[in-house]
């Protein structure tokens, strides 16, 4: 089967219409092609997640990851923007739902794809791909260990105003979510309440622990790298967005 | 974690980055996810100027933040007692 792929940076049109830089990664092939945008984690738009969506491609996704700190430091490194971003409060959820929601529009566009779309993203990312899944038009969501869907009071802000939990109500994307039993952020027990919440809400999802990883265990540049987990993690991705994007 | 939990007081100062030399305007302190040390979470500081790519980094284990805690208030201690002598006001 021939694999070849393009990997690039370019432009995408994101909140408010401003231009913002992403990541595409697409198959060299025809089509018609499933879509998947990532939210990186918050460490930033780092090598690990264009080689996050450079394993999409090479699975036969059209993979798009907006730099959701752009704006934060436009012409800085990735991660003098990522210290921007914190040192601004973190980038608000409303532009980065307007960044991610410009990024499906922008795999949609795309001459190969299906039109089918999906939002995935780890750690922080994990947390906007269950926000998207509740305010963006989109055919699935994927949350890797997302910390903050549950937020007490006090860690509301102007940035990140509601708890992501809240909008369970609204979600209209099916959801898959892969979480450490030994993360701290989320915990075990607030894996099991947003299980709660989605099911009292008849939400279209599958949740899924793994005992000996904690948080970040996809990654495979941190000591918090799970091999087991990850792998498993990587088939059930595939499974879940292989049913819910087929054209 | 992933947390926006973060310090970050006002200073004065200098620091010498990637971008040289600038002056300091704010700092973030925070403990939550490394970019490059080898630790699930470290004590991070960021000295910051007035261009994002004016930052000095520090990503340090809580073991060796509480040392250079320590040695940062050792060294004021006597460095200002000392000047404080030589200037004959003590």
């Amino acid at each position: 089967m021939y694999d070849g792929m393009l990997a690039e940076t370019v432009q995408i049109t994101g909140d408010g219409g401003d231009l913002i830089a992403a990541y595409l990664a697409r198959p060299l092939a025809p089509g018609p092609l499933p879509g998947v945008v990532i939210a990186h984690h918050m460490p930033g738009w780092d090598e690990w997640t264009k080689e996050v969506a450079r394993h999409f491609a090479r699975n036969g996704y059209l993979a798009l990851c907006p730099h959701l700190f752009h704006r934060d430091a436009p012409d800085a490194s990735p991660d003098d923007a990522a210290a921007a971003a914190r040192a601004n409060g973190g980038a608000p959820d409303d532009r980065v739902m307007g960044d991610l929601g410009g990024a499906v529009a922008t795999v949609r566009a795309l001459t190969n794809s299906n039109g089918k779309v999906a939002v995935l993203g780890h750690c922080s990312g994990g947390r906007q791909a269950y926000l998207s899944a509740c305010r963006l038009p989109i055919d699935a969501a994927v949350d890797c260990y997302g910390g903050g869907v549950i937020m007490p009071d006090e860690n509301l802000s102007p940035a990140m105003p509601v708890a992501p939990i809240e909008l369970t109500p609204q979600m209209q994307a099916p959801l898959l979510g892969l979480f450490g039993n030994e993360d701290r952020f989320p915990t075990a027990e607030q894996v099991d309440q947003i299980e709660e919440t989605l099911k009292a809400n008849g939400k279209t999802y599958e949740i899924h622990r793994y005992d000996g990883a904690g948080h970040a265990f996809f990654c495979t540049v941190r000591p918090s790298y799970r091999v087991e987990a990850a792998l498993d993690g990587w088939e059930r991705i595939f499974t879940f967005l292989g049913h819910h994007l087929a054209a | 974690m992933c947390s926006y939990i973060t310090e970050q007081p006002t200073l004065s100062g200098s620091a010498k980055g990637g971008a040289g030399w600038f002056r300091i305007q704010a700092a973030s302190v925070y403990f939550d996810h490394p970019q490059h040390a080898l630790d699930d979470h470290t004590l991070n500081v960021d000295l910051l100027g007035e261009r994002p790519d004016q930052r000095l980094a520090l990503e340090l284990s809580a073991e060796a933040a509480r040392a250079l805690v320590t040695s940062i208030e050792a060294a004021l201690a006597a460095g200002e007692a000392s000047h404080l002598r030589s200037s004959g006001r003590s």
